[in-house]
């Protein structure tokens, strides 16, 4: 394995600048260490001919002094950002041959930074899961084995999973991924490395596929805080082609990692101590804010007393806006048809080809708790409680500045090992799915591992549009923390 | 009096709502970037938002906001300053997105009122219930291949205001009158232009009948109505459908019934109906609509003469009729014509030469306000010939014939063919003598009590004189000499 | 609350989603369990409470009225499974 790999992107800018390596050598490391984990079936699509292409410009704009925040860093891109030319699948059959005539904002403000592409990373199909295992092309497989069992493959999380993935087996440095209710920072969690969520409104989602409008902010995954820093800042912005994006400008985030959190309070909500949680998951939290403390932050224990209830609440929004974007998705004008005798015909039968099991039962919830007679009993009602669990946080950051909690109840899982009832999986993210309906920035960071030597997750959750503060905590959590395990893939 | 259908079991009652679907005039879509142009290529005025491409979001154009609030404040309604769009979901080979981004629960625009001038001189007020924007569909072409429909996105997203007034109508003429005076007011506004041809103007009617003091009946939902015309009759049969149906005892269903223009009946598309749960939903990818009252001000503070203030001041102003103000100002541009004629002269000749001759002539050669048979300056010149005796009524009609013909102004036509009216009295009376005295026979029946006689010697005066005697003059001097 | 068959089938009917008989069971099932799961949030006193639709504390950006875009059919029947003519075909619709 080249020395390359092991670089974090703040490194690699460094030696790129310092002429220590080209980027075409960089990238054609990380291509060869990505051709080695193809088992892991991380990418969906491979562009590692484009992706050469573009590191060799790269030299170029290096060689000129015109290098971009982001020149010749290779990264995955998950694959529900529409990429120009590029198929665009959303690990979905009915998106199979979709060859997209445009570039999402995110992805094109990446490229522009001078990032290098090499695939499309798998997900849960249409990003609804918690497993990777939605796909329709192959559950994706997590680096990390268990000391007790190594034969067993573990999930990487979803629904980024794929993301998670390549940039934990070190093929990339980084990789684009969104999150709806933790599809970022769960599998960040499941995979030992780094993710965030930014504020909603602060990446534009033109141009990445929709799965829950109110909800999706696509997000950096990578190795480090500093990483995610370098990442979040070439990826946000505001853009008039989305409605919800913020006109705000986008802060040197890097800047922000001062290594000092003296004075910050830091909110440990009690809710997150469910009967159950884990010793081990426990531990960690207490580890984490006993850290934080050394480093001079107070933690001042808070409540948000409708936590309980966001995971019923996003199970009603998410399928609800989900069941209504994916209605465009009916074999007419791209996608996957299967004819009929009748254009419903046509429909029914393409749609359900085309959407695999999860999916379909999030559009057949969406489509129930909207229909009439029962909108005001499930829709309107969540959207009620959504506004209590935002207001909850409103009123713990008028005496906290960040959050600190767990990021998943649990290690990654054996692929194959859950029950068939999907409330169980839906329960990964528990933690996760709060900070999502109130649209604030959450960060997980490694934290340490489990007694099986899997990584384990914290999460950190900030104010509105204060990303920076979220940062200057991971920051220096992970420094205290000095989490240098690696996965048993990369190891050998 | 009211309008009633007799039945066999007595008198029926009309309740008909209307609901038009007007295309505001844009340059752009509602939410996309697209051009709105009527008849180009199939899909070339489609942008990827239009054609639901996946990540592609809608960002609302101004103009149609703006639009949408003039035609609020045109209908003297209220204005919501804050409103949603919400999704209306439903599948359909012309609705790309498998929604329609449309408002619900909370419009732009709230309750208003149009004002019918109907034929008889007399209005009517029927109440606007609200106006909200939505986009439009595409179009299906269905008659392309034996087994395929064709999809054309072309009108797909292009912004349209429902505006839906409440079950004030009372007969299929009252609808036609709310239809007309709908559509001039949105032409004044220039918010749509009404073509009903080109469906920029559609129309829904909801009809039910009942019998006089009566609670409101089931009603019927007709759609593609696309003239007004057919508007009438749909309404008509649909009132007396709806009547068979109670009288040979049945029910009527509240169903969605399609006008067959052809066929002359309106018929139930129950296949329609059978999915009719739209699940909407404020749409999450665009946020509440929130207008300051400034905006809103501003708009209204730009307002043209709208046809109800215009007709009053014609009535006050130029002491037209109502019924004469009421065609006048139907148009806009007829209105402004009319002013220009009229304009410091005797405005009722010069109503009756707008409404009278100009107006046969227009309609004869299919001309329309814009390209008019002749100029108003024109008009304006043969009025003031007329006004000044240079020439009388009967030649004028006749001078409009070779201005029409020509395109010349009236004086140098009157100039040319020598049509200045004579007043002098003496070359009339010896014209008069000359009549009297070729006729005496018939001046001796006529002192012997034959009066008609009397247009027979004005006949022969003015024909003698080619039709420029001043006809008051020889009546006056003709009696005299008769005495 | 548990959703029966026919409640199934009218949803995947509205949502244009093919079910066989033989998954209905089942299907069933899986929504009711869901349904029954998210039902605890009618403990939540929500009197009074405005619905969220949205956190961005925004009011709707509006864009001018200029024709940016359309003009590119090539782009829009690109992933086309069916055309002709510069139109997307169908299955004959009958009205």
């Amino acid at each position: 394995m080249s020395k390359l790999v092991s670089l974090t992107m703040a490194e690699a800018r460094k030696g790129l600048a310092a002429k220590e390596f080209t980027a075409v050598e960089l990238v054609d490391a990380h291509i060869l260490q990505a051709e080695k984990a193809r088992p892991l079936n991380a990418f969906v699509t491979e562009t590692f001919e484009a992706a050469r292409a573009q590191a060799a410009a790269s030299d170029q704009r290096l060689a000129k002094g015109q290098a971009g925040a982001m020149e010749g860093l290779p990264i995955g891109m998950k694959d529900l950002f529409c990429t120009e030319g590029v198929r665009t699948t959303a690990c979905s059959k009915i998106l199979e041959n979709f060859v997209p005539p445009y570039e999402s904002t995110v992805s094109a403000n990446l490229k522009k930074a001078g990032a290098v592409v090499l695939g499309k990373t798998a997900l849960d199909e249409f990003a609804m899961g918690s497993s990777n295992m939605t796909s329709a092309f192959g559950a994706v497989e997590n680096p990390w084995k268990r000391r007790s069992d190594p034969a067993a493959r573990l999930v990487p999380g979803g629904s980024s999973g794929g993301s998670a993935a390549a940039v934990a087996a070190r093929t990339v440095m980084g990789a684009t991924g969104t999150d709806t209710g933790g599809s970022i920072r769960q599998p960040a969690a499941f995979c030992g490395i780094t993710g965030i969520k930014p504020t909603y409104g602060r990446c534009s989602r033109w141009g990445v596929i929709a799965f829950a409008s109110s909800l999706d902010q696509a997000g950096p995954m990578a190795r480090t805080v500093r990483d995610c820093a370098i990442m979040l800042g070439a990826m946000a912005g505001h853009d008039p082609k989305d409605s919800t994006s913020a006109p705000v400008a986008v802060p040197d985030f890097e800047a922000a990692l001062s290594g000092d959190v003296r004075g910050l309070k830091v909110g440990i909500p009690r809710e997150y101590r469910p009967d159950g949680l884990s010793d081990e998951v426990q531990a960690l939290w207490d580890k984490g804010i006993a850290l934080l403390k050394a480093a001079g932050a107070t933690p001042v224990e808070i409540s948000l007393p409708h936590t309980k209830y966001a995971l019923p609440t996003y199970y009603i929004v998410a399928p609800a806006e989900c069941s209504s974007n994916l209605a465009r998705y009916d074999g007419l004008r791209y996608g996957r048809r299967v004819d009929g005798k009748s254009l419903d015909e046509m429909y029914a039968k393409s749609r359900a080809a085309g959407f695999g099991s999860e999916v379909r039962r999030r559009i057949l919830i969406g489509t129930y708790v909207l229909s009439a007679g029962y909108y005001d009993a499930y829709y309107a009602k969540a959207q009620k409680v959504r506004r209590l669990i935002a207001e909850d946080f409103t009123k713990a950051f008028q005496t906290v500045d960040v959050i600190l909690t767990p990021t998943a109840p649990s290690a990654a899982f054996g692929i194959g090992e859950t029950d068939d009832n999907p409330v169980t999986m839906w329960l990964n993210d528990v933690f996760t799915i709060p900070t999502s309906l109130a649209g604030l920035p959450g960060l997980s960071l490694p934290a340490g591992l489990s007694a099986d030597g899997l990584p384990l997750g914290l999460q950190l959750i900030g104010r509105p549009f204060d990303e920076e503060t979220v940062l200057r905590v991971a920051d220096v959590m992970e420094k205290a923390v000095g989490f240098d395990a690696v996965p048993a893939f990369v190891e050998g | 009096m009211a309008y009633v259908i007799e039945g066999e079991t007595g008198d029926w009652e009309l309740v008909i709502g209307l609901e038009v679907h007007a295309q505001v005039t844009s340059n752009s879509k509602l939410f996309s970037g697209a051009a709105t142009d009527f008849g180009a290529e199939p899909n070339t005025q489609v942008s990827l938002v239009d054609a639901a491409m996946p990540g592609m979001l809608p960002v609302i154009n101004e103009k149609c906001v703006e639009q949408a609030v003039r035609t609020g404040l045109g209908l003297k309604a209220r204005i919501n300053l804050t409103s949603v769009f919400a999704r209306k979901n439903y599948f359909y080979a012309d609705l790309p997105q498998g929604y329609q981004i449309s408002q619900f629960e909370f419009p732009i625009v709230g309750e208003g009122e149009v004002i019918l001038d109907m034929p008889d001189g007399s209005s009517r007020t029927v109440g606007i219930e609200r106006l909200h924007l939505e986009q439009d569909a595409g179009k299906s072409l269905h008659d392309q291949h034996p087994s395929k429909s064709f999809i054309d996105l072309n009108r797909a997203g292009v912004a349209l205001m429902e505006i839906v007034s409440k079950p004030d109508m009372r007969s299929p003429e009252e609808a036609a009158a709310y239809v007309t005076k709908l559509r001039s007011i949105l032409r004044y506004l220039g918010t749509c232009d009404g073509n009903m041809a080109e469906g920029s103007m559609r129309c829904d009617a909801n009809v039910s009948v009942r019998k006089a003091g009566e609670p409101y009946r089931t009603r019927a939902e007709i759609k593609n109505v696309n003239s007004i015309r057919f508007l009438q009759q749909a309404i008509e049969y649909e009132a007396r459908r709806q009547i068979d149906v109670y009288e040979e005892g049945g029910q009527v269903v509240q169903e969605t019934r399609l006008w067959d223009s052809s066929k002359g009946e309106t018929r139930s598309m129950r296949s329609k109906e059978q999915a009719h749960d739209y699940r909407y939903f404020p749409d999450p990818d665009l946020l509440p609509l929130v207008l300051e009252q400034a905006f809103v001000d501003h708009i209204k503070a730009g307002l043209p003469e709208l046809p109800d203030e215009k007709k009053e001041r014609f009535i006050k102003e130029y002491g037209l009729s109502t019924y004469d103000a009421g065609v006048l100002v139907a148009e806009q541009a007829n209105a402004d014509f009319f002013e220009a004629v009229a304009r410091g002269r005797d405005p009722k000749l010069a109503c009756n030469w707008v409404m009278g001759d100009f107006a046969a002539a227009q309609n004869r050669l299919g001309r329309s306000i814009e390209d008019p048979v002749v100029s108003a300056a024109d008009l304006g010149g043969l009025v003031d010939l007329i006004a000044d005796n240079t020439i009388s009524g009967r030649i004028a009609k006749e001078v409009f014939e070779l201005m029409v013909e020509s395109g010349k102004p009236p004086a140098l036509i009157v100039e040319e063919k020598g049509l200045k009216q004579v007043t002098d009295t003496g070359a009339i009376e010896a014209a008069i003598e000359a009549v009297l005295a070729a006729n005496p026979d018939k001046v001796a029946d006529y002192k012997g009590g034959k009066d008609k006689l009397f247009g027979f010697f004005v006949g022969q005066v003015m024909k003698s004189t080619g039709g420029k005697a001043n006809p008051a003059l020889v009546n006056d001097i003709l009696k005299a000499k008769l005495a | 609350m548990s959703l029966d068959k026919a409640t199934v089938r009218t949803i995947a009917n509205l949502a244009r989603l093919e079910v066989r008989d033989d998954e209905l069971d089942h299907l069933a099932g899986e929504l009711s369990n869901i349904m029954t799961f998210v039902e605890q949030l009618s403990e939540v006193n929500t009197d009074g409470v405005q619905p969220m639709t949205s956190v961005a504390a925004l009011s709707l950006p509006r864009r001018a009225d200029v024709v940016t875009d359309g003009n590119c059919r090539d782009k829009v029947l690109a992933n086309a499974p069916e055309q002709q003519d510069g139109f997307f075909l169908v299955p004959k619709v009958v009205e």
